[in-house]
């Protein structure tokens, strides 16, 4: 029998980077907020400070900052005629845990969407032809413009101090910027970050053969900036240890290092760390949720009443928490109703790697949003007429450092061990880097995630079932965009070159990304979405999932976090301003 | 009870002779902003504790004091002090039924105050929710815990007295000088003190050691002290915990949250005034700097170069609010090295303030560097970039280490 705590304003579940920004806004607003997190508090001098934070095997191999598959895991399998397993090792995708969540963990990639994302399914129908869209293809128009939406990516942005260079400043093309980006308000915060030699390769190689490279927008800052909230970051150092760390210097943005500095000065704010929600408690009416309960590490359940709850925690765990509460009608592959799990959508990506002639990269001199890219090949920037598929994605020299155990480029046939794989090692390291491509993932009728059916966690509750497969308008999408970057490559005149187009079926073994999107998606027809266009529960009016990838409608050839940023500021607004004064559906 | 009826006709009688009205809401948040300009929440207020229910432990050179129940608790609190009690306290140390107060109360400074700033903070301390908490606050060993000994402390150490203002300096100069001296009890900390614990005087706020932190001299010596701040630098230190130099933190990361950041602009500005024009003359002779070919010097150097580099940069200028500054730093270079050596050993968190709210840490290192190797980078940061100061020893160090693990 849980124990009933006093109610509060708000319950947010998950203090990320979604919840530490609704904690903010609303606790500013006055409100009671209170958050839950699954994992343990993390503080940047005490969890990863400089003095071990570039600690490869502890973060990056031993996966120090990540979820374990012992307290929450999901069972996968390809298709609807196998049977999922659970998934004992996260190694495909690696979902956070802790007070930061991905924020802490993630490269700092700070990507927007393009505007024909945002219609994608009008567009392509319109372009192209209705008739021409696969039948299985669910992609869908999100409820929201591009329009709508500039002025929180904006937010967004300063909050983090994003470094990069504008390409498109309210509809004026702006030199060394991306061509085929939306309108930006303003310039970024900060000025790009310098660029390793690999990448400026790229770019000439790029330019030389008709392509428009810029410099990746960053949310690893070029130099000291004060945020809005009055949070002074730092410069970056270029270490390279991004990716599955935390950042020692207070140069990578992350709920630590932009949010909670300012957060946790609100008296009416407070957060309850290695305590698990367990259920979002709704009254006899089913529409209307009165709180949550949640489990503490000694075991002892409480309840936490609370007026509003808003779902901040990973995309699975949005999408396991609706279907355990009961909230939403749960998608049913076959007959293809019901919403909650449905559209689960990922990343498609591929690579090319490179070993240059006599040339000294020092690849490790790299920041986890380093790099020069084309964005050419993404979206509807070019035309697909002919080509047997939809999507695209950026490309270009990305490389996010080259850490020593996980970094050891080889030519071919070289042993895998032995001294001749050590004199190998020696030569080609200063020679060898990566390409990348960063493809769009489109949603599908038996593309999703439900209840399993088998397979248990440790509180007794049934596991999140993953259902998914690359289709074949993504493969056919990814060896194009790895042919086109194969031919930039080729006109660096390297010594040895691999192209690896991305390859089914999907491969949960193998790490690809962490962007693992949809099952609450956000929609204009009840019908089609768990959400309504300011994230909040079709069913349940006082449960909002403010802006987690789980509410994209498919997945675009971007990194997720500026959207899920963006979306969490929309969703703050349209709480303080709107719901607020009238409690009740939004849409 | 008529005990008690007595004390209310005392209170109302005294009262009078300075404020007709006990419940006069300019008086009672006059008394609460003294209150604030005196930090006495900082021993008062135990962490998390009711506000002024007293509990918080002070470890004195001598043994441990626990701060008194000030709320108006009448068994517990002070509920049952007269108002000439409350003088008595403040300006001579002497408590409750003539009971003597030990220093660690800062009255050898509240003695400067007003007796009707003193009143008011009386009457503020009235209004305070009363919390029944019982405090031992003696808790010396023998023969330190006979108060009596205190009226032959307060003979060698102790001169009672108001402020008496200097006709020759501002209005402004002269409130500077009556809160530092008096009631924000700077010197408490700030100034060097005798084996008996009390105020060297001749040495006012050129810096002193207690509770593991050096507290830095804050003279405008141009060398040791703050010299090499402007007004302006100390005003932001003061009101935001940070400043161009570098952030407060351990026991002035207090100071500044409960107290300095809460001052009136006027009364910052007017220490800053004060501070700056005090202690020039004690500049001592610049020692020459540690060459860098020494053995420690090329040890530390290395050690930076791997351990500290990366905040506080190759050229020691750290980040602005961010990473403190070596260069150039006089806490630094000061002849002290006790808080450099806690905040590589321990690390230390700077204070979060409304103006300044990153509170950025100092991640601890003990338990990557060894004595040898701390006195290194720390000989190596005391001795670059045009600093110069004496070298720091592996036995300070682990002294210093010792203590820590003492008492943490």
């Amino acid at each position: 029998m849980a124990r009933k705590l006093p109610a509060k304003d708000v319950v947010i579940i998950g203090l990320g980077w979604t919840g530490s920004i609704l904690g903010y806004e609303l606790a500013k607003a006055g409100l009671d907020v209170v958050a839950i997190e699954r994992g343990p508090w993390r503080d940047t001098a005490t969890d990863f400070p400089p003095a071990y934070a570039q600690d490869e095997l502890r973060y990056a191999v031993r996966l120090d900052l990540f979820l374990r598959p012992g307290q929450e895991t999901l069972t996968f399998r390809n298709n609807g005629s196998q049977t999922a397993l659970p998934i004992r090792s996260f190694s495909g995708f690696l979902p956070g845990n802790g007070v930061g969540g991905a924020g802490i963990h993630w490269n700092g990639q700070t990507w927007r969407f393009l505007p024909t994302d945002f219609q994608l399914r009008s567009h392509l129908e319109q372009r192209y032809g209705k008739e021409n869209l696969p039948a299985d293809m669910t992609i869908q128009d999100w409820p929201v413009s591009y329009d709508e939406l500039e002025p929180y990516y904006d937010r967004f942005e300063k909050l983090c101090g994003t470094s990069g260079k504008a390409g498109n400043l309210g509809g004026q093309r702006q030199p060394g910027g991306n061509p085929f980006e939306g309108w930006r308000s303003s310039e970024y915060p900060t000025p790009p970050l310098k660029q390793g030699l690999g990448a400026t390769l790229f770019a000439e190689a790029a330019r030389k053969t008709g392509h428009s490279p810029f410099p990746q927008p960053a949310s690893n800052l070029s130099e000291a900036y004060v945020n809005p909230l009055g949070v002074k970051l730092g410069q970056c150092t270029y270490c390279g240890f991004c990716e599955r760390f935390g950042c020692g210097n207070y140069a990578k943005s992350s709920p630590q290092t932009c949010v909670l500095p300012a957060l946790l000065r609100f008296p009416n704010f407070s957060a309850r760390t290695e305590s698990e929600v367990v259920k979002i408690n709704l009254d006899s009416t089913g529409k209307r949720a009165t709180g949550v309960t949640y489990v503490d590490t000694s075991g002892e359940e409480w309840e936490q009443p609370a007026d509003i709850v808003l779902m901040c925690a990973f995309s699975f765990f949005n999408v396991h928490l609706m279907l355990l509460s009961g909230i939403g009608k749960p998608y049913d592959a076959q007959s293809g109703q019901g919403v909650v799990g449905r559209n689960y959508a990922y990343q498609t990506t591929s690579g090319v790697s490179l070993i240059l002639k006599d040339k000294i990269l020092n690849p490790f001199i790299a920041t986890g949003a380093h790099g020069m890219i084309i964005d050419d090949y993404n979206g509807d920037n070019f035309d697909h007429t002919g080509l047997g598929f939809f999507g695209g994605g950026y490309m270009g020299a990305g490389q996010t450092g080259a850490r020593p155990i996980q970094t050891r480029p080889v030519p071919k046939g070289t042993p895998k061990w032995g001294a001749e794989w050590k004199q190998a090692t020696a030569e080609t390291f200063q020679r060898a880097f990566s390409l990348a491509t960063h493809g769009s993932s489109y949603s599908y009728k038996d593309c999703y995630l439900d209840l399993d059916p088998t397979y248990k966690d440790r509180l007794g509750r049934p596991l999140l079932r993953m259902t998914f497969d690359f289709h074949d308008n993504e493969l056919k999408m990814s060896a194009f965009l790895t042919d086109r970057l194969a031919e930039i490559a080729k006109a660096m005149d390297p010594a040895e070159m691999t192209a690896s187009p991305r390859k089914g079926p999907y491969d949960s073994t193998i790490y690809q990304t962490t962007h693992n999107t949809g099952g609450t998606v956000m929609g204009a027809d009840p019908a089609t979405s768990v959400v309504n266009r300011y994230c909040q529960s079709w069913d349940v009016h006082n449960v909002f999932v403010p802006g987690g990838a789980s509410v994209f409608p498919q997945n675009h050839g971007y990194n997720p976090t500026d959207t899920v940023g963006a979306l969490a500021y929309w969703t703050a607004d349209a709480i303080r301003d709107r719901y607020l004064r009238n409690p009740g559906p939004l849409v | 009870m008529r005990r008690s009826l007595a004390t209310v006709l005392f209170v109302s009688l005294t009262g009078a002779a300075f404020a007709q009205d006990t419940q006069s809401f300019d008086r009672i948040e006059r008394g609460r902003y003294l209150a604030v300009l005196s930090d006495c929440a900082a021993c008062h207020t135990a962490p998390g504790g009711a506000p002024f229910a007293g509990g918080l432990a002070l470890r004195t050179p001598f043994g441990k004091l626990v701060a008194p129940n000030i709320t108006p608790d009448p068994d517990t609190g002070i509920g049952n002090m007269t108002n000439d009690e409350f003088l008595a306290a403040l300006h001579e140390g002497r408590g409750h039924n003539g009971k003597r107060l030990y220093p660690a109360m800062p009255y050898p400074a509240y003695t400067r105050m007003t007796d009707d700033d003193v009143l008011a903070m009386r009457a503020y301390f009235a209004t305070v929710a009363p919390v029944s908490n019982r405090v031992i606050s003696n808790q010396l060993p023998f023969p330190l815990n006979i108060r009596l000994a205190m009226v032959f402390w307060n003979g060698l150490n102790f001169t009672p007295g108001r402020h008496q203002p200097n006709p020759q300096k501002s209005a402004q100069w002269n409130r500077g000088a009556y809160i530092v001296e008096g009631a924000a009890h700077c010197g408490t900390c700030h100034t060097p003190k005798t084996f008996l614990g009390g105020d060297k005087n001749n040495d006012a706020l050129t810096g002193a050691t207690l509770q593991g932190w050096f507290a830095p001299d804050i003279t405008n010596d141009p060398r040791k002290g703050i010299g090499g701040w402007s007004k302006e630098d100390l005003v932001q230190y003061l009101k935001t915990g940070t400043n161009r130099w570098t952030l407060a933190s351990g026991p002035m990361a207090e100071a500044v949250s409960h107290s300095t950041s809460r001052m009136a602009d006027d009364d910052i500005l007017a220490i800053a005034t004060y501070l700056k024009d005090s202690g020039e003359g004690g500049a001592g002779v610049r020692p020459e700097p540690v060459a860098a070919s020494n053995d420690a010097m090329r040890a530390g150097a290395a050690i930076y170069k791997d351990s500290c580099a990366a905040c506080h940069r190759d050229s020691g200028e750290g980040e602005i609010h961010l990473f403190p500054r070596l260069a150039g730093s006089a806490l630094v270079q000061s002849d002290d090295p006790t808080t450099l050596a806690r905040v590589v050993l321990q690390g230390t968190r700077a204070v979060s303030t409304p103006g300044a709210p990153t509170a950025p840490a100092m991640p601890a290192f003990d338990w990557r560097l060894g004595d040898a190797q701390v006195a290194a980078v720390l000989t190596y940061v005391r001795n670059s970039w045009g600093n110069a100061a004496m070298p720091v020893s592996a036995g300070a160090v682990a002294s210093q280490r010792e203590s820590l693990r003492r008492s943490p």
